[in-house]
């Protein structure tokens, strides 16, 4: 994906040709996110699960939730980690083995846009002080590429999460212990929504799609939460931007944000 | 990594921090240009309690030779902490951390640096924190803006960086460890003056939006006390007693 082809030095002419008008390669507005399908539920045996389509990229999304310890300083919160891993039959260039600096970026700035949201009330989440915690593990898929992993993966994991719903353990012989049948929804307290926008010579386009991903000179990722406040951002890409884009891309975000959220509570109602 | 004190008074009721500053006033820093024997450029900073060693190699042949581009020059960057550089001992292997700031460091020097003059060849950057107290990022790309300039490696600008934040539900500049820790959010920013372009931002916290323009608008002025300092350590090793 990061390799250079004539063929990708002639699109990106097209799409910067289209852009100095206006126009997208595929029609839409600079600030439109493609079309998102959310489907729930897509793995029974997960806790909580999604498949998001963003255009043409799918990933899917299982969260398993299970008792843990707790990490050493933090004994009176459960654990969230959300991971990525882009899988070999997405795209001819992705190769096994310990995963590339992309990939860890990619997982990095997913986890961390829902963690700093405080989507998870993790208070909520203990068995035991300082012994046993409740660990939720939102470990995404990709299984088709078509640029913008950062949103796809966070819309999977957050409609995940949505509709998980997690066991009840209690504290029993200096163990956890299943109670049978009692299952009830995560402790949720916002819905975070990441905007990615690319920099494709001095515009700004929102959800770059596989080939302006390959042209684009930049890039950021900002998360909002349903208060419509800032909680995470990733500058990436070999250009910047000036304060005024980074002003602009701060509003996009929240705005473009709050109509992507109606579609995650959407599917979260869709699945009770 | 550093622990948590629940009692620890992050902004006292005159605007003083935990360390003694200024809501806008950065650490004490300390740049020197040079100081490498063997590498071709070479910077070392104090930023607060930070240490951080820079060594720049190149341009030079690419290994493995598949990694070289025909067209342009690549730059290669390796962020490494010490073992002995944090409270508990760290595993010396890279960590996934480590592995994401090598990246967003590089990212945030290749538009500075005219790496198309220097096609099939990589410049290496290699960063080696020896003491971390927060904000190694920031003082590290400050540092290796410093040593490319010092290698003499064509660039359009450096890169200064520092982090702004908010802590106490006020924004400040230059976020510390305790700060970091304790705090509500930690914005670090790499800006290149001359040419008013952004080239890091990293955003962990929540910030409303009037906030979040506010924390960029002091990380960026920051930098530029930060940009002085490091034309200064470059006078200091060209032109003697930092006069021009």
């Amino acid at each position: 994906m990061t390799s250079v082809s004539v063929l990708d030095e002639l699109k990106k002419a097209q799409i910067l040709e289209l852009l100095e008008q206006g126009k997208r390669v595929d029609g839409r507005a600079l600030d439109e996110s493609r079309e998102i399908k959310i489907e729930t539920n897509a793995i029974p045996k997960a806790n909580g699960s999604a498949r998001v389509y963003l255009g043409e990229t799918e990933v899917i999304c299982g969260v398993k939730i299970q008792p843990d310890r707790p990490f050493p300083d933090t004994g009176d919160r459960g654990l969230f980690i959300c991971t990525a891993e882009l899988l070999p039959l997405s795209h001819p260039t992705v190769e096994t083995g310990p995963p590339q600096p992309h990939v860890i970026e990619l997982a990095r700035v997913v986890d961390r846009g829902i963690r700093e949201s405080h989507m998870i009330d993790v208070s909520q989440l203990v068995i035991e002080k300082d012994k046993s915690v409740i660990g939720v593990f939102a470990d995404n898929v990709v299984v088709d590429y078509d640029g913008n992993l950062f949103d796809a993966c966070s819309y999977a994991a957050t409609a995940a999460l949505l509709t998980s719903t997690t066991p009840k353990w209690n504290w029993v012989d200096d163990k956890p212990t299943l109670v049978e049948g009692d299952e009830t929804a995560l402790p949720i307290s916002t819905i975070p929504v990441s905007i990615t926008m690319g920099k494709i010579g001095n515009h700004i386009v929102v959800d770059p799609n596989g080939d302006e991903w390959a042209s684009m000179d930049a890039r950021i990722t900002i998360t909002s939460d349903s208060d419509g406040n800032i909680c995470a951002l990733q500058k990436g890409g070999s250009d910047g931007f000036t304060q005024d884009e980074i002003s602009q891309c701060g509003e996009i975000s929240v705005r473009v944000g709050a109509k992507i959220r109606e579609k995650l509570k959407e599917a979260q109602k869709g699945s009770q | 990594m550093g622990g948590r004190d629940a009692t620890m008074v992050l902004l006292d009721e005159n605007g003083i921090r935990c360390d003694g500053r200024k809501v806008d006033e950065t650490r004490r820093i300390m740049i020197r240009a040079g100081g490498l024997k063997n590498a071709d450029g070479s910077a070392y900073i104090e930023f607060g309690d930070n240490k951080i060693l820079v060594g720049i190699f190149g341009p030079r042949d690419v290994h493995p030779k598949h990694m070289s581009n025909t067209d342009t020059g690549i730059l290669r960057v390796r962020y490494h902490m010490e073992p002995f550089s944090v409270g508990e001992r760290k595993n010396p292997a890279p960590s996934r951390r480590e592995i994401e700031i090598s990246k967003v460091i590089k990212e945030a020097l290749e538009p500075a640096v005219m790496l198309e003059k220097f096609p099939r060849t990589a410049v290496d950057v290699f960063i080696e924190v020896l003491q971390a107290d927060g904000g190694t990022r920031c003082a590290a790309l400050t540092a290796a803006s410093v040593a490319l300039a010092d290698a003499g490696i064509p660039m359009k600008d450096m890169v200064a960086a520092v982090a702004a934040g908010k802590v106490a539900d006020t924004i400040i500049l230059d976020v510390n460890n305790e700060e970091d820790q304790a705090g509500q959010a930690d914005m670090p920013i790499g800006y290149m003056p001359s040419l008013d372009k952004i080239t890091l931002l990293q955003l962990d916290g929540v910030l409303t939006p009037e906030e979040y323009k506010k924390c960029v608008d002091v990380g960026v002025k920051g930098c530029k006390v930060v940009y002085e300092l490091q034309k200064k350590a470059l006078k200091d090793k060209y032109f003697g007693n930092g006069e021009d």
